[in-house]
């Protein structure tokens, strides 16, 4: 392959306890079969590491983002011991982005200096709350004030860029609920915010419980109110959004994902990962015991892939490009009369300082996959 | 005495007969066993071929057709008569075909379920027997089930026809208890056919069939004079001449002769493909020496309720057309063209001679052909006199004028209701609520009554019969037939997508309900019709006037929070199969519409109460 630049995703599929809306490949075991267990689970992360470098020839990562599941339960020593792996088989560029998700109730002051230590420089915390009545619909273990103290810990651990992770719309949440998650969040001191609608996912305890009629679905127009709250106080504390579910100081946008949203080359290290490099994506078997058997063969974990046609690279540039807000430029949506449309709408504005591209406009945003489906030829 | 052949056979030993039945009141099992009993049919073959044949007719036919059999029956006075069974359509909506095929005969066997008791449309083909002149012998069937009242139903049948409970015959079809009794009351009651054996020939059609390998293939009774294989015959309503390619009987199977003389039922292939050459009712005459007087009362079919067809996936187009064109070789009565609707595409306005009719031919249509179709509102015919007293006659509501007229009429029915005396009130109620006026009502039995309504056709077409269903718990029977036009007070009824109208919805309607149709309407496309990028009111109006409005209000959220990695590829399926769903929506001026949603709002009917 000729990548000459790379972006690492690495997928930890452990948690402590299954959160009732999420639909991840992740495991609340610590043994899952096939000799795959969590205390040695990096090895077999290591391995495939070692499988990426031989497929990708000598090419420079720009960023490393360690997912999950909660990645934090491999300890900092698994953790920094990919970190370690990655760096002995790849050029890591000097100023790279190198992430971890965590949990709050996951992390001590000193394990995130031990982080630190090896090198990571941003931290991601799945904050969702503010209210204990909303993290307990969520089922989220920690308590409400958790994530504002992890965010804390990291900035005195010397994280150069620290995230908090928001869901709102949770059934029962209020608007004040998510006023208070927004105060906390920006008192944190954090640089960057991503929040999302809550998705009840097919197969979560949370939708077993909407169709059983114990809790209600999530309101789009309720969903809606919310989001223009979440963008007007954040925007007012110095945090535009750049893509429309993150927001962030300028300077404290996420490296690696906007590596997804421009289409560059990632390569998923773990179970059920995904990666795209070339214009072919590829996705690896999802059951950790499978992965694991894959790699003590020295075998691929791929489960299969597909080769873009050069419409469907154009589809997925498309449906990328336009959730950022620096936009697209109008020459790349050529010939598509839906943008004066959609100019007209309302739903489109042109970039300000740069007349030749467009973005989203804030209503625009809430629309935005009936704007694609407009874009796409 | 040698057994009478086709085209010689002495009107004295003719009987010709109908039976008028409830469907499942047994008519069928009846005609099979009077096969056996007369020695046609053997047990054995009987129900490896007749009954076999029977069921694929009954599948296949708008009324179980080529029933025109000629029975030889030795009867105990040990002469042989020719009993001719002819059968009579069993559809409210024929009353036309009904009354020519009594017309054909001289007697009718009133074959009752002594477990059921008479419903309506037994009662009005009784009636229209009655007013032919003929001969009833009143029957109880199904005397071998133990829910059976003889007593009860014999006083019912003896108290509608003047008879005495004696009379009426009690058989089971299925033992074949009482059937040869039958027989020789049938012998015995039904007058010999009356007829000029030297006069012109005149044979009354009473039915036409199309047959894919024989053409059109038309059952007639002589009523004067002969029809022989070398004659040519003349239609007398249209004066067309044909040349006769068979003649025959049908006795079970077809069995061709030479002629058919005067009393005599059979049939006559003449090469026509199409039944409206051939129209049940008309008179055939030979052509040479013909007779210069047809035979009363032949009639034009003419369609009273109207709707649209179409195809629920519009390439199936053709298939329609195709399959519409085929059925119409064996239908006269069923008319078309073709229309264009903004939400529906094309499709066929069709002409039926009422509700039933329209519902066999789109049984028919998505049986036959295996199309999935869907219907607009069924209509009926009005005569409109505008101010300069011209006169139009409107069968769409598109072509309804939106300026003022200074009369309509629409028609009306006279109906006929058998029902258990505890649902009198309610069904008083239901006739009310339909602009009914109440013409009389009968005891039939001490829990048994008959009601006599008026009611516009239009309100019998809307849902009428299932209102009825349903809150008699389908105790009611239900029977109308036209009986003229009344003048009311109607308006067109519009509604309006973000201020187009959506011509699929667009009804006539009395002044008095153009809020319930309008608020029904409107309710039902607000719940069906996604939410738009905009707000999208949708308005009943009648000419421009708006009389009830409901909004969608605009979709503020259509956006998937998360979009990493893993989620790329699913998304971008995601939005391939959407743009795909967009491609089958219709465009009402910019609002989008799932035609499912239009389906939708058409086949359900009145939420129930």
């Amino acid at each position: 392959m000729g990548a000459d630049q790379v972006s690492l995703y690495v997928h930890v599929p452990f948690c402590a306890s299954r959160c009732g809306y999420c639909d991840f490949n992740t495991y609340t075991a610590e043994e899952l079969g096939g000799g795959v267990r969590r205390d040695s689970f990096h090895e077999l992360l290591n391995a495939e590491i070692d499988l990426a470098a031989k497929a990708l020839g000598k090419c420079t990562v720009t960023t490393v983002f360690v997912g999950g599941g909660t990645p934090t339960l491999l300890g900092s020593v698994g953790l920094n011991s990919i970190l370690e792996r990655i760096r002995d088989n790849f050029d890591v560029a000097l100023h790279a982005e190198i992430t971890t998700e965590a949990n709050p109730d996951s992390v001590t002051e000193q394990m995130l200096a031990e982080l630190r230590a090896g090198g990571f420089n941003r931290i991601s915390f799945g904050m969702q709350s503010a209210s204990s009545a909303v993290l307990r619909i969520l089922e989220r273990t920690h308590t409400s004030g958790a994530g504002v103290q992890a965010a804390g810990w990291a900035r005195t651990a010397g994280f150069d860029h620290v995230n908090l992770d928001l869901i709102y719309g949770t059934p029962g949440e209020t608007d004040d609920d998510l006023r208070r998650s927004l105060d906390a969040a920006m008192g944190a001191g954090v640089d960057h915010v991503s929040a999302y609608a809550l998705i009840v996912e097919d197969g979560t305890a949370l939708s077993r419980k909407v169709n059983r009629g114990e809790l209600p679905a999530p309101d789009d127009d309720v969903c809606a109110d919310r989001y223009e709250i979440i963008d007007r106080a954040l925007t007012d504390a110095g945090m535009p959004w750049y893509e429309l579910s993150n927001w962030a100081v300028p300077g404290g946008e996420c490296q690696h994902n906007m590596a997804y949203w421009t289409d560059a080359n990632w390569w998923g290290v773990g179970p059920g990962a995904h990666s795209h490099v070339d214009g072919e994506r590829w996705w690896n078997v999802k059951h950790p015991a499978t992965y694991g058997e894959r790699l003590a063969a020295g075998v691929s974990p791929e489960a299969d892939r597909e080769v873009l046609t050069a419409e469907q690279q154009h589809a997925e540039r498309i449906l990328l490009g336009i959730r950022l807000a620096r936009g697209m430029s109008r020459d790349d949506l050529d010939a598509n009369a839906a943008v004066t449309g959609l100019l007209a709408d309302g739903l489109l504005e042109p970039v300000e300082g740069d007349a030749s591209r467009v973005a989203l406009t804030l209503r625009g945003r809430l629309l935005a996959d009936a704007v694609t489906r407009a874009l796409i030829p | 005495m040698p057994t009478p052949k086709p085209g010689s056979t002495d009107p004295s030993v003719i009987r010709n007969f109908c039976i008028i039945a409830h469907i499942d009141h047994g008519k069928s099992t009846l005609a099979d066993r009077m096969l056996q009993a007369t020695g046609i049919v053997d047990a054995r073959s009987m129900r490896a071929q007749y009954l076999d044949r029977m069921d694929i007719e009954r599948e296949r036919g708008i009324t179980i057709k080529s029933q025109a059999v000629r029975l030889p029956y030795k009867a105990d006075d040990s002469i042989e008569y020719v009993l001719n069974m002819i059968d009579t359509p069993g559809h409210v909506d024929f009353t036309y075909e009904v009354s020519r095929s009594l017309a054909a005969c001289e007697g009718a066997v009133l074959l009752v379920d002594a477990a059921q008791g008479i419903e309506a449309q037994t009662l009005a083909n009784l009636y229209l027997a009655l007013e032919n002149d003929l001969t009833i012998i009143p029957v109880l069937n199904k005397i071998d089930l133990p829910a059976a009242q003889p007593e009860k139903y014999a006083a019912e049948l003896a108290h509608i026809i003047g008879c005495s409970p004696d009379d009426v015959l009690k058989v089971s079809a299925k033992t074949g208890e009482g059937v040869h009794e039958l027989l020789e009351e049938i012998v015995r009651l039904i007058p010999r056919p009356q007829g000029d054996a030297d006069a012109p020939a005149r044979a009354l059609i009473f039915d036409s069939v199309y047959d894919t390998y024989r053409g059109v293939v038309t059952y007639v009774r002589v009523i004067d004079g002969r029809i022989g294989t070398r004659d040519k015959v003349r239609m007398m309503s249209t004066g067309a001449i044909h040349e006769l390619l068979e003649v025959g009987v049908i006795s079970p199977e077809p069995v061709v002769a030479q002629g058919i003389g005067v009393g005599e039922v059979g049939y006559l292939i003449t090469g026509v493909k199409d039944v409206r050459q051939s129209r049940v009712g008309d008179t055939i005459t030979t052509s040479h020496h013909g007779a210069t007087e047809a035979l009363g009362g032949y009639r034009d079919p003419k369609p009273m309720v109207f709707s649209g067809l179409y195809p629920i996936d519009g390439s199936d187009y053709p298939e329609l057309r195709d399959a519409l064109d085929k059925l119409k070789l064996n239908d006269a009565a069923l008319v078309y063209e073709p229309e264009t609707s903004l939400a529906l595409g094309f499709g066929f306005r069709c002409g039926f001679l009422g509700l039933l009719h329209m519902e066999i031919v789109r049984e028919r249509l998505e049986r036959e052909a295996n199309l999935d179709l869907i219907s607009t509102a069924p209509n009926v015919i009005y005569r409109l006199i505008n101010d300069d007293e011209s006169e139009m006659v409107v069968t769409n509501p598109s072509e309804f004028p939106n300026q003022k007229i200074a009369k309509i009429f629409e028609p009306v029915v006279k109906a006929t209701l058998i029902l258990p005396s505890e649902f009198v009130g309610t069904v008083m109620e239901l006739c009310q609520q339909r602009r009914g006026t109440m013409l009389g009502m009968d005891y039939l039995s001490e829990d048994r009554v008959e009601m006599r309504y008026s009611l516009p056709l239009a309100e019998i077409v809307f849902d009428f019969f299932d209102q009825l269903k349903s809150r008699t718990r389908g105790y009611a029977s239900l029977d109308y037939e036209l009986s003229g036009e009344q003048d009311a007070d109607l308006v067109k009824v519009d509604i309006l997508l973000h201020g187009e109208a959506v011509d699929a919805f667009s009804a006539i309607v009395h002044r008095d309900k153009a809020m319930t149709y309008g608020t029904l309407m409107t309710a039902k496309l607000k719940e069906l019709i996604p939410r738009q990028q905009f707000e999208v009111p949708i308005q009943a109006a009648i000419g421009s006037r708006v009389i009830t409005r409901e909004t969608i209000r605009a979709i503020r959220k259509d956006v998937l929070a998360k979009c990493y990695g893993g989620d790329i590829s699913r998304k971008r399926k995601l939005l391939e199969k959407q743009k795909e769903g967009k491609k089958r929506m219709k465009m009402v001026g910019r609002v989008e519409v799932p035609q499912e949603a239009f389906i939708a709002a058409l086949s359900t009917s009145e939420p129930k109460k």
